[in-house]
């Protein structure tokens, strides 16, 4: 017990919880002190421009690395990756297959060595298959396989052992809309069913609609930390959409100006001091009438590129060594 | 371990369902075997046809130079070097004549230049004709001679090696015939199953499927899973050769005929000796039973022992080697070229240094290098051929194969060290400089 109290209090739902992780490499600092938890069964993005240190950092969590200093704790416990290594399934950016094994034994062989029996591994594989309608597949080879074929497969074996911890790198990369949505319904499914998946991404939309909770980090450090939700309300520049049928014309311009207008709605900001009642009482005192009146919240990839911007980021990878 | 087992088993039956080692395995030794029956056949029938004029001013040498199938020896008149070609002969032999006194030297003039073996042959000829007509002279008969040359041949040195109490006989013919072939053997094998190790890594990490392995099992696991896996199909691959190449021997030896197989097993039951009737076994069947007699005379058990361990022990100092250059090759498979020289340099090295040891087995150069790991693996089959205790004591076989096994345990960690940055590193050119680095880096 001793030693778990040097580590910050866990709530009881917290699955995974990072404190002060470190990884420098020889000319620079890959991850920098960076701390967050995740919650059980939630689904978690981790996102980042290229070369942020997502990939260390998920390297890391699945015990590829070693930090240089800090503690991951799974469960509450300090991570063992001998050990923890089996409740975790990760699907890295950088994935493949062998290319000349047949997609059935490929399978098997990765399930078992994520330490499932073979018997065990042939009926969870079976049942995926038939999941994905995939069962004519097991006697083929890789090779004959389209990129999106292979990107269910990739899933398949990353979720197969039924892992605590599934870690998602870019999942949706080179699959077709009506494939996306079938892995995007599996993520709900086993997220619903107590899994906690950490999704990491470039794709900002994906993000604001699956996420939710999400970590942005920047050059090595954390820069964001919060649920979709808090982040929005965090960043928003109280812009608000008024639809009417003839347009808006605002006389006050100390409080209020006019953005821009499209197809018949007007964007309007509301300076410091002043909030959207008093914005609506001008409308109607000036008799506008209005349709639609509505906040405006940045979406995630505005804030992304809004915080990124300018750092430079991507000019760090492949440096790391 | 578990996972390292199940990696083996990957790695093993990928290779050995594999149509390509199939047809390796069957074929090289048929091949091996075809090739040598071939050059047996065509030394015996393809060979060439000379037909030589002889001006011979002396009697005796006439009767030395007897007709074989390969050459026809006459003995013309108004022929002469310029016009030997018109007359339809090959070669002819000038031989001047014969003074005891002085040293003359006879003449070959050639349409095509002769082969140093038949020009060895002719030349002996002459001299031994030389040599009975000079000890005719001084008094010998000729059926004293005759006799001394009978019995001549039927003599050949046999060497003993003493130790203590117990003599055993030697044959350095055939220990330099084991040395060089088991060190050549040796010498192939680490190539080609290094290469194959390399083009193992190379593939998993240029099929992405590095990183997805890795983050089940350690990249230690992973390395040493491919590299026991394919030294366990290098092994197979053995054991397959052994057993077709017995099996085919001795499918040619049933084709000898009967009675020479009859001669061949009365010359073993009576240890060589040929006695009374002594002409009775045919010239084939003495040398067939000398073939086996010769041996009969090595250490086999050790041989073999030493063979495998130093197979197994070189294969896992080079496989790690050629892991850690595997995995820090990207997409370019020229980047392998360049990185590889460094490993291929000392096998080259070694394998020149066994074509020498072959001949002469207690250098110091050969001490030295049968104790680095880098060359031990060929140098010391070549030593041990010759025999332990007499040629290698015990004690340097130990101490070689003590520093083999730190070796490739220095090797192993090392490429370890490499490979595990390496293999999940993409679009990076490395050099041996940065292999260095991570190799020493701190963890």
């Amino acid at each position: 017990m001793e030693l778990y109290l040097k580590y910050k209090f866990l709530t009881m739902d917290t699955l995974l919880s990072l404190q002060n992780l470190k990884k420098y490499y020889a000319t620079q600092k890959a991850v920098d002190d960076i701390s967050f938890d995740i919650k059980q069964g939630s689904i978690f993005g981790l996102l980042g421009p290229n070369g942020a240190g997502k990939t260390t950092l998920l390297r890391m969590i699945t015990g590829i690395f070693y930090p240089d200093s800090g503690a991951i704790l799974l469960d509450g416990a300090p991570f063992n990756p001998m050990v923890d290594i089996e409740k975790i399934g990760y699907m890295p950016e950088e994935r493949g297959m062998y290319k000349k094994m047949k997609i059935g034994e490929q399978a098997l062989y990765l399930a078992q060595l994520k330490g499932m029996s073979k018997a065990d591994a042939t009926e969870k594989i079976k049942y995926w298959f038939k999941k994905f309608e995939m069962e004519s597949w097991w006697n083929k080879k890789v090779e004959d396989l389209s990129k999106g074929m292979s990107q269910k497969l990739q899933f398949v074996i990353t979720v197969l052992h039924e892992p605590k911890l599934i870690i998602l790198d870019e999942p949706f990369s080179g699959l077709d809309p009506l494939n996306a949505n079938l892995i995007k319904d599996e993520i709900y499914a086993l997220a619903k069913k107590g899994s906690t998946i950490i999704f990491s991404t470039h794709r900002m939309e994906q993000v604001e609609e699956i996420c939710d909770h999400i970590v942005l980090v920047n050059l090595g450090k954390k820069i964001l930390d919060g649920t979709v939700a808090d982040i929005k309300q965090q960043f928003k520049e109280n812009l608000f959409s008024i639809e009417t049928e003839a347009g808006v014309s605002l006389s006050d311009s100390s409080a209020f100006s006019i953005v821009r207008t499209e197809a018949g709605k007007t964007f309007v900001k509301i300076n410091e001091g002043f909030r959207s009642n008093d914005l609506l009482q001008q409308l109607i005192t000036q008799n506008t009438q209005v349709i639609g009146f509505n906040e405006v919240l940045p979406s995630l990839n505005d804030i992304f590129i809004k915080l990124v911007e300018g750092t430079h980021a991507g000019a760090r990878a492949f440096q790391n060594i | 371990m578990n996972k390292t087992w199940l990696i083996i088993q990957r790695e093993y039956s990928s290779r050995v369902k594999n149509k390509r080692f199939l047809i390796l395995t069957f074929l090289t030794p048929i091949l091996i075997v075809g090739l040598i029956a071939a050059t047996t056949y065509f030394s015996i029938t393809g060979v060439e046809h000379r037909n030589i004029a002889v001006i011979d001013p002396n009697d005796f040498i006439k009767n030395s130079l007897k007709n074989t199938n390969q050459i026809n020896f006459s003995f013309p008149n108004n022929v002469d070097s310029n016009n030997y070609q018109q007359k339809g002969f090959t070669d002819i032999l000038i031989i001047p004549k014969f003074d005891k006194n002085t040293k003359t030297d006879y003449i070959l003039r050639s349409k095509k230049s002769m082969g140093l073996m038949l020009q060895e042959s002719i030349s002996t000829k002459i001299n031994s004709a030389i040599e009975d007509q000079m000890l005719q002279e001084a008094g010998i008969q000729q059926n004293i001679l005759d006799s001394i040359h009978k019995a001549s041949q039927f003599s050949e040195l046999k060497a003993y090696e003493d130790k203590g109490s117990s003599s055993k006989e030697s044959n350095a013919g055939l220990a330099m015939g084991i040395g060089y072939a088991s060190g050549l053997l040796i010498y192939m094998t680490m190539f080609i199953y290094g290469a194959m190790v390399m083009r193992g890594v190379m593939e998993e990490k240029t099929n992405r499927i590095a990183e997805v392995i890795i983050s089940s099992v350690k990249p230690f696991e992973l390395m040493m899973g491919k590299i026991i896996g394919i030294g366990a199909v290098g092994l197979t691959q053995f054991l397959l050769w052994i057993i077709l190449i017995i099996s085919l021997t001795s499918a040619a030896a049933g084709f000898l005929p009967s009675d020479i197989q009859q001669q061949v097993t009365t010359l073993q039951q009576s240890n060589g000796q040929v006695a009374g009737g002594m002409m009775q076994a045919s010239e084939s069947a003495v040398k067939i039973y000398n073939i086996q007699h010769t041996m009969a005379t090595a250490n086999w058990p050790l041989i073999i022992g030493c063979f495998i361990f130093y197979f197994i022990g070189g294969y896992l100092f080079y496989a790690a080697l050629f892991a850690a250059v595997g995995s820090t090759v990207n997409e370019d498979p020229q980047d392998a070229q360049s990185l590889m020289f460094p490993i291929t340099m000392p096998l080259i090295f070694s394998y020149v240094i066994t074509t020498m040891v072959t001949q002469n087995p207690n250098t110091p150069i050969a001490f030295w290098a049968s104790m680095i790991p880098f060359s031990s693996p060929m140098v010391m089959m070549a030593r041990v051929a010759y025999g332990v205790p007499s040629a290698v004591s015990y004690w340097e076989l130990a101490l070689s194969m003590l520093c083999l096994v730190g070796g490739f345990i220095f090797t192993t960690w090392l490429s370890g060290r490499i490979y595990r940055t390496g293999i999940l590193l993409y679009g990076k050119k490395v050099t041996w400089k940065i292999m260095f680095k991570w190799a020493f880096k701190k963890a």
